[in-house]
């Protein structure tokens, strides 16, 4: 349905004037199609796809879009935050009331609440499992690769020799799949967490070695010859206007690396792990047919992960506020 | 270091494009690597070299061990030309269509990529497009596409194979779908940019004409896109390439660089593992060199610029 389609119907179901338009009128649609969604839900556990469950699935679909339009085009939180959560939730729903109507096989697709279900029951083993992947391996290989990297850049930046003969090698190795050098370093380093770091630490180090450089390079050269002028030796340039001035670059290879030190330490679980870490539960329990275990652990991989970027991000915004890409 | 700090003579030495261009300094990085992974390969492999010279029973030298080291079957870390020899021997002297050749098996995951790479492209462009034209869509779908990078994708790629193998899509489908997915995200974001990159005053021209959508579109925004399209095509392809050497990885596929990564692994065959990576690596040069090839052509259709 396009835009101009929904807010018609819109429109023809708030009657004449445009007092609807306002944002308790949105913000009240928002709560019905919650409230909606729920009977629905609750109606097609009781009693299947049936007469009684259309009502409310039709109640919350235009009742959710209307909202979704009318947040939409608001600035401010209604805008920004409610209309991307009011989506999420209308998707999850759709989810829900797609497989249970349906009755879609477990095994192919486990609706929200049976995925849900299954982070409750398998609390304690998905704690361990993040314990191992996430705190053991993810976090000393993230900083280990990101401080490698940061470090190397800052070396070789003083010469321009070798930065020509590592940037197109770092951009070269950037777009490899890195992820294949698991199998060797699990031979290397064993089947516990080392192997893991070890292979985060590589998957990280280019990204920050080539954004710190790119980084360093960004301070202009007004600005270099103002600290010249004020007789700045290398370090006080580097501390007061290179780094600074390289810190979008860092954040940003930063931010990228939290993703991909996650990806790379549950690649790297595939190829052999002690029976714990969450590489390891996805692929057991995806041959045992527990698929909700798969996605519970795919659920707090997802959290674990947007967690960290978004720490990122705030670190970003209260270090980088001079950027212009915070400004307003 | 600026051009001044050279001295003359050396800048007379030596001709203009080998001093500022960059064969010099990528060889001389490139020599320096190769020196250390002897190195690091004698290193690595000399314990079980020195035992096995030991049980061999008689003398050794340290050029034994050295040469040894070299020359392993099963290497901790095999010697750059045993890697050379392995690639020579599996890509040039098999038949093609055999299961030892690496030809064969590069091919099956070229396809997989190419495959995925289609289906990202498609629905980035399509997102793109319904982002930029609806509101609604932008500020309710943005959020999520950018989260849905945050998730460790790859590690839903094992269930993904099982899923839709359940359902009858075996062999390229699965893998393709899995390319698919890491790859539409920053043709996303790129043309999101790049369809948004007209400033206002050419909208406000457009307008003028009485243009309508469709063709501020095709005329306007479009255009102005296809700088930014390339670039994250370039980004795309090598993540469409990843995403199918990881999606042979957890359900023993038959073929492609990710099983025989696999089977690598479970053999003990280093060679084979390293042989297949360089195999990976040079797979994605040339992608991501053939999208290069097609941007230049662009630009040459446009009379030189985009």
């Amino acid at each position: 349905m396009s835009a101009e389609g929904t807010k018609a119907l819109g429109a023809k179901l708030s009657g004449p004037g445009r007092a609807l338009d306002s944002l308790p009128a949105a913000l009240g649609l928002f709560a019905l199609s919650v409230l909606a969604g729920l009977l629905t839900v609750a109606r097609i556990a009781a009693e299947g796809m049936g007469a009684s469950s259309v009502a409310p699935l039709l109640i919350t679909l235009i009742a959710g879009t209307s909202a979704l339009v009318r947040l939409a085009a608001r600035d401010g939180w209604p805008g920004r935050i409610a209309t991307p959560l009011l989506f999420g939730l209308l998707l999850l729903w759709a989810w829900e009331v797609v497989v249970t109507a349906f009755q879609v096989p477990r095994v192919l697709l486990p609706a929200p609440s049976a995925i849900a279900d299954a982070l409750g029951r398998s609390w304690p083993t998905l704690a361990a499992d993040f314990r191992q992947t996430f705190v053991r391996s993810v976090i000393p290989g993230y900083a280990m690769g990101c401080g490698a990297g940061f470090l190397v850049a800052i070396a070789i930046d003083r010469s321009p020799f070798l930065q020509r003969g590592l940037l197109p090698l770092g951009s070269l190795v950037s777009a490899m799949p890195i992820v294949g050098i698991a199998p060797i370093m699990v031979m290397w380093f064993g089947f516990d967490w080392q192997s893991k770091a070890a292979v985060v630490v590589v998957m990280t180090f280019f990204p920050m070695l080539v954004n710190t450089l790119a980084g360093l390079a960004a301070a202009g050269s007004m600005e270099r010859d103002l600290m010249r002028s004020y007789a700045a030796g290398y370090l006080q340039t580097l501390a007061r206007l290179r780094l600074p001035n390289a810190l979008p670059f860092i954040f940003n290879a930063l931010k990228l690396n939290s993703t991909l030190a996650l990806i790379g330490a549950i690649v790297a679980e595939f190829f052999g792990t002690p029976i714990v870490g969450m590489g390891f539960r996805i692929s057991t329990e995806v041959a045992r047919m527990n698929v909700d275990v798969v996605w519970a652990t795919i659920a707090v991989a997802a959290l674990a992960g947007s967690a960290s970027y978004g720490l990122i991000a705030l670190v970003e915004r209260g270090t980088t506020f001079w950027h212009p890409s915070f400004r307003k | 270091m600026t051009a001044a700090a050279i001295p003359a003579a050396t800048r007379r030495a030596v001709p203009r494009w080998l001093a500022e261009g960059r064969a010099l300094p990528v060889a001389a990085v490139l020599a320096v690597l190769l020196v250390v992974w002897y190195a690091a390969s004698v290193w690595l492999n000399e314990p079980q070299s020195r035992e096995q010279l030991d049980r061999a029973g008689a003398p050794w030298t340290a050029a034994d061990l050295v040469a040894h080291a070299w020359s392993m079957e099963r290497p901790v870390l095999p010697a750059p030309h045993q890697i050379g020899v392995e690639l020579y021997e599996s890509v040039l002297n098999r038949p093609i269509d055999s299961r030892r050749s690496l030809v064969y098996h590069a091919q099956v995951t070229l396809s997989a990529t190419l495959a995925g790479f289609a289906i990202g492209v498609a629905l980035g462009i399509l997102l793109a497009i319904g982002i930029v034209h609806l509101r609604t869509l932008d500020r309710s779908l943005m959020p999520w596409i950018i989260a849905s990078q945050t998730i460790p994708i790859l590690a839903i790629a094992p269930m993904v194979v099982v899923v839709l193998g359940n359902l009858g899509f075996t062999g390229l489908l699965p893998k393709a779908v899995i390319s698919g997915y890491l790859s539409f995200f920053p043709v996303t974001i790129g043309m999101v940019k790049g369809l948004r990159s007209p400033d206002p005053l050419q909208l406000d021209l457009m307008r003028t004409y009485s243009a309508d959508r469709a063709q501020v579109f095709a005329k306007l925004r479009w255009p102005a896109a296809v700088g930014f399209l390339f670039p994250s095509l370039k980004v795309a392809i090598a993540l469409a390439l990843v995403g199918a050497i990881v999606a042979e990885l957890p359900t023993g596929a038959q073929a492609g660089l990710g099983a025989r990564l696999l089977t690598g692994s479970y053999y003990g065959q280093t060679v084979q593992i390293w042989a297949a990576l360089l195999m990976a690596s040079f797979l994605a040069m040339l992608v991501v060199g053939a999208v290069g090839l097609a941007e230049r052509a662009a630009v040459r259709l446009r009379g030189g610029r985009l």
